[in-house]
């Protein structure tokens, strides 16, 4: 199989990607790039990887006709339901592969940075199953505007330890995670959860969320009787749950993948976390990515009404799927965003995530014949956000 | 070119020199201070300056670093005009000067032009933390040799022999020994497992000469660094003792601030 869209044996997406870290993360990071392969190919592990990803976090998620959404719309639209995973986003597919990854690397304590909340309740969560401490770096920001995920981590054992660097949100947290790393690196495993990071975290992070689109194939066979679509629509933040659903579709270039970025106020507003559309080239958190900066190579500060899409970079498969053209790249505002998560709740009975709701409201930007299929992958539930969503209720 | 690379060396051949070295943020604490606290340094007798380019994600640096980077960038520092502040700084400055920062502002300000402009000012040498050894060798080692710039790199604790061999056999100037795993600014006197890595490395015989970083604070612990290894940097400590400080009283504090390292209260 060609493997244009694949990382490369040194670390790269096209020119995008490798591990740009200091010296004293080396040893953990080579350490991790010399055995993930073999780990993750061991009977054993994938034993207890499969054992968990069924019995514990509930998988197969299913693949949901969504009728009413499709009438209005005027096509097919299938929901690939990570909402219903345990802790109620994708995030866990990951977070469940890398703790299995820690116990064999001899790792004890784990960290995490988190945005929305998802992967630090994701990370809590696989930690206490498994007696490991927990430390998740969280925006002060952040901590505020996803109190609910905060009290979950918390309740589930992890310290919550709020940032207050930057502008106090996910760049930020992701920044005082490494410097955690830096300072503890024989006894520590950082989960990143997204894929972002140095080589191989992107790559590890995108064949845990890969079992998305490994179901994905399965189940649209026995709905509509080919394994592929003619759409799939992603959010994008760092781009995980993106990665997991375009996965098995990356070198099936007739599936057109459609990856949604945070607009927030507008593209043009200069409050907005649309990576690809006002980014540079530049490296950040040990990757060679796009990024939105300034002339002088200072990281600007993002904004989205969405915790989990407010970072100014995307992990470096992305970049390379939108130099490429490969995925098509759409922007959404938060207003539009919200509107499609009314529009979910009242039409579908689904109340999403904010993230995820950004890839609904790409719908209007589109548009799909009757017979076409697109699967929309339905990261997280909307819980988290309900506080956001009620203040808008009447609106 | 020649004469460049030569200030690092010159320094490490006067035999038993205790090189202090000091790392200073550009454009802090206000915007027009870089030369002042340059000069201050020099006059003051310190051997060496790290001169740090403020970046918005410091990742290996800790607090006060950190604070003095956001100061810097409000201040409206840039890389730009870093050099424009740096035009005539050999005319009076004359110890060895290196740059430290972090990859991305000397990637976007371009490779090349960056290791130009470097060697038309004087500059020695360059720090990049985030810029590690064999991407380094791979794609950047022609272009810094070219213009004679020293590229430093860091080992720590964890390095192994052989990396820290590979590690030697590739820099230049000097290796920056990161005393203990930490982020800038870690406190305190050195440990028995520090100890014990100091000597590891001394043990090693390296072609190139060792300075130790992170946590030198006062005239204890660097006495305590030279007994392991040919000099030390201070940073955090350094950084500290500016805050705030008004231009005309640099001088004057940082005359106070060396004596103190050097000679204790
Ligand atoms: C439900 C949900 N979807 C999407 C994201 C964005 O992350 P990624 O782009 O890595 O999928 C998050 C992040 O917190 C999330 O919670």
């Amino acid at each position: 199989m060609s493997t244009n869209y694949q990382v490369n044996d040194k670390g790269y997406y096209g020119q995008y990607g490798g591990a740009f870290i200091p010296e004293m993360l080396y040893p953990n990071v080579e350490a991790l790039k010399a055995r993930y392969l073999e780990i993750m190919a061991d009977a054993q592990f994938q034993a207890d990887l499969q054992q968990l990803l069924r019995d514990y976090v509930g998988r197969p998620t299913p693949l949901y006709f969504a009728p009413r959404l499709s009438a209005h719309y005027g096509t097919r639209i299938y929901l690939k339901r990570e909402d219903l995973n345990h802790t109620g986003a994708h995030k866990i597919n990951n977070t469940v592969g890398q703790i299995l990854l820690a116990e064999r690397l001899g790792k004890k304590r784990i960290i995490a940075e988190t945005g929305a909340g998802q992967h630090g309740v994701a990370t809590a969560t696989v930690c206490a199953l498994k007696g490991m401490e927990c430390i998740v770096y969280m925006g002060a920001t952040d901590v505020e505007r996803q109190a609910p995920n905060v009290a979950r981590m918390r309740m589930l054992g992890a310290k919550v330890v709020p940032v207050h660097s930057g502008d106090k949100t996910l760049k930020d947290a992701t920044n005082e995670a490494i410097r955690d790393w830096i300072r503890y690196p024989e006894e520590t495993h950082y989960i990143i959860g997204s894929v972002v990071g140095p080589h191989p975290f992107p790559d590890m992070v995108a064949r845990f969320q890969a079992v998305i689109s490994e179901e994905m194939r399965r189940q649209l066979k026995a709905a509509t009787g080919s394994e592929c679509p003619d759409h799939i629509i992603a959010c994008v933040g760092g781009g995980s749950n993106a990665a997991g659903a375009f996965y098995h579709y990356l070198e099936e270039t007739q599936v057109n993948l459609i990856a949604v970025e945070a607009a927030g106020r507008g593209l043009q507003s200069g409050h907005s976390a649309a990576t690809t559309a006002l980014g540079r080239t530049g490296i950040l958190h040990g990757s060679k990515t796009l990024l939105m900066q300034t002339q002088d190579g200072q990281v600007t500060e993002p904004y989205s009404i969405s915790a989990g899409l407010d970072y100014p970079g995307i992990g470096p498969m992305h970049a390379h799927l939108f130099s490429s053209k490969r995925a098509q790249f759409q922007y959404v505002t938060d207003e539009e965003a919200l509107t499609a998560a009314f529009e979910l709740s009242r039409l579908e009975g689904i109340i999403p995530a904010l993230e995820t709701a950004h890839a609904f409201a790409a719908l209007k930007h589109l548009s799909f014949g009757p017979k076409e299929v697109v699967v929309i992958n339905l990261s997280g539930r909307g819980d988290k956000d309900l506080s956001t969503y009620i203040k808008h209720l009447n609106d | 070119m020649i004469a460049t690379k030569n200030r690092i060396k010159a320094l490490f051949e006067q035999g038993d020199k205790e090189v202090l070295s000091i790392y200073f943020t550009a454009g802090y604490p206000n915007l027009g201070d870089t030369v002042t606290v340059l000069k201050s340094l020099a006059a003051a007798g310190v051997d060496m300056v790290e001169i740090g380019i403020p970046f918005s994600d410091p990742m290996a640096d800790g607090p006060t670093i950190q604070q003095s980077g956001q100061r810097a960038l409000e201040n409206g520092m840039t890389l730009s005009l870093l050099f424009e502040q740096l035009e005539n700084i050999r005319e009076e400055v004359k110890i060895p000067l290196v740059l430290m920062g972090y990859l991305n502002v000397v990637y976007q300000y371009g490779i090349e032009l960056f290791c130009k402009k470097c060697s038309e000012l004087g500059i020695d040498g360059v720090i990049l933390p985030d810029l590690p050894m064999d991407l380094y060798e791979e794609a950047y080692k022609a272009t810094f040799e070219r213009y004679g710039l020293s590229f430093i790199q860091l080992i720590t604790p964890q390095s192994s022999e052989e990396r820290i061999r590979k590690i030697d056999a590739l820099s230049d100037g000097f290796i920056y020994m990161v005393s203990s795993a930490a982020t800038t600014g870690g406190a305190g006197q050195f440990s028995e497992a520090q100890e014990a890595y100091f000597e590891r490395v001394r043990g090693m015989n390296l072609s190139k000469p060792t300075v130790i970083g992170f946590g030198i604070a006062d005239h204890e612990s660097f006495q305590a660094a030279c007994a392991h290894a040919r000099g030390a940097i201070i940073g955090s400590a350094f950084i500290r003792a500016i805050r705030g400080v008004d231009t005309e009283e640099l001088a004057e504090c940082i005359h106070q601030f060396v004596q103190k390292i050097r000679f204790g209260n």
